[in-house]
């Protein structure tokens, strides 16, 4: 109980950060829905039926805005200085993982939220269904789990921000792979049973790796 | 003691120069062409397939050896197992880009592109992306204690990604043949594997083990010896 709450306040303190400065949830909604007009532009021009394509554009501008909120999670904490504060804090050093990465999730939920009404109307599709919302919340978790973690990573190497998406893609592709076979498969009216298996993929890729991260932060916060 | 470790070294890769030439001979000349092929640029093709699943049990057993290394660095904070973690990345990502090369090769003749996006040739490249990035986030961190640990931690993560982006292969269908185990029906350029053609791949499989063990042996050293050069710079500086 105790544990869950220094988590909350780990959570709480970022959502507060964030409700003053809306740093983090501007850029990535506006890098969003600039990478969905993008695409619109781009494939308009090549393919016929815009659905096709449509839930890869989606995953895309998710993950690109994704990355681009990550960043700035530790950046934040490490300009400011306020990363030693936190790791001096009496708490379980997993405590500041599931902090950090629980805010993480609620900012891309956030971008998401805003996001998906436009897809819908840009694209005239149904993405309000309850599948492909699950599919988005599976998707966003496995995300910024393994996100938080090398955020925390890039954060301290020379590279900083251009190192993040080069080292969390390649881990990622699994969860792209199923949440945009997912999706299509929702829009597309094709019933679950038949995608199952993408669905049990995002949930084991969800659990395996929010657990190795879980054990592994203590190793990257260390100083 | 150095000298005498640095003997079997010798005794070690003129063996596994030795294994490899007789994998080339095993390949080339001695294999028999596979008996289903009809074209004479498939059945030429088709021989690189020992390389291909030579580099493939290569770059395997270097990537392995980074993880457990990997692992073991976390564990007992020893320097040397992030020497042999990093050994084996570099060495297992060489083979690796050795399976893409030959494969395309391969592939040219026989699937008449150089590259397609199927699941298990997606899954490779994949892979060699991540250790790519493994590669570059080393070169990224300059303090070496750190710089261990980050490369640790993100050992550990590129080798599960592995298995679980392969997994997506078994999901998607595949085009690729596969010569162990169940065939898959759907694929393209298949060949039975007859008693030679098996022994000429188990005798491959087994050079390449012997060169990569060598290789990452080679690659160990060089890595501490390079450890000792930074470290005496750091002293004559001080």
């Amino acid at each position: 109980m105790n544990y869950l709450r220094q988590v909350a306040a780990i959570v709480w303190k970022d959502v507060v950060a964030e409700l003053r400065t809306k740093d983090i949830f501007s850029a990535m909604f506006v890098f969003a829905l600039l990478s969905v007009l993008i695409f619109q532009f781009a494939f308009d021009l090549r393919v016929e039926n815009v659905k096709q394509v449509a839930p890869g554009v989606l995953w895309v501008a998710i993950s690109f805005a994704g990355v681009l909120g990550l960043n700035r999670s530790f950046a934040l904490e490490k300009d400011k200085g306020s990363m030693e504060g936190l790791l001096l804090a009496p708490v379980d050093r997993s405590a500041i993982y599931f902090g950090k990465m629980l805010g993480n999730v609620l900012f891309m939920l956030a971008m998401e939220a805003l996001v998906i009404p436009v897809f819908i109307i840009l694209f005239n599709l149904p993405l309000y269904l309850p599948g492909v919302l699950l599919v988005v919340l599976l998707g966003t978790l496995g995300f910024a789990g393994v996100g938080t973690l090398f955020s925390a990573m890039a954060v301290n190497t020379r590279a900083r921000e251009v190192l993040l998406p080069i080292l969390l893609f390649p881990i990622l592709v699994p969860v792209l792979i199923s949440a945009v076979k997912l999706t299509g498969g929702f829009l597309d009216n094709i019933p679950l049973s038949e995608n199952i298996n993408w669905l049990q993929l995002l949930v084991v890729f969800d659990v395996v790796f929010i657990a190795i991260a879980f054990m592994t932060f203590d190793y990257v916060v260390e100083e | 003691m150095a000298r005498r470790s640095g003997r079997w070294l010798m005794a070690l890769d003129v063996v596994a120069g030795l294994a490899i030439l007789g994998a080339v001979y095993m390949a080339l000349v001695y294999a028999p062409d596979a008996a289903n092929l009809t074209s004479e640029n498939e059945i030429k093709a088709q021989h690189i397939f020992y390389f291909h699943m030579g580099c493939n049990v290569a770059s395997a057993i270097g990537l392995f050896t980074s993880f457990v290394a990997s692992i073991l660095f976390l564990v007992t904070r020893r320097r040397i197992w992030d020497s042999i973690a990093v050994s084996g990345v570099e060495m297992g990502l060489a083979f690796g880009i050795g399976v893409l090369a030959s494969g395309s090769v391969w592939a040219r003749p026989t699937w008449n592109t150089w590259w397609t996006w199927d699941p298990r040739l997606t899954s490779a490249a994949v892979t060699v992306l991540v250790y790519v990035a493994y590669l570059m986030l080393r070169g990224a961190v300059e303090d070496p204690g750190r710089r261990a640990r980050f490369a640790g931690v993100y050992g550990v993560f590129a080798f599960v990604s592995v298995p679980i982006t392969f997994l997506s292969i078994r999901l998607w269908r595949t085009i690729h043949p596969v010569v162990f185990g169940a065939a898959n029906p759907d694929s393209q350029g298949s060949f039975g594997m007859g008693p030679n053609i098996r022994l000429v791949l188990m005798y491959s499989m087994f050079a390449f083990t012997i060169l990569a063990i060598t290789l990452l042996i080679h690659r160990v050293r060089l890595e501490l010896r390079r450890e000792e050069v930074e470290h005496l710079k750091e002293q004559l500086a001080a």
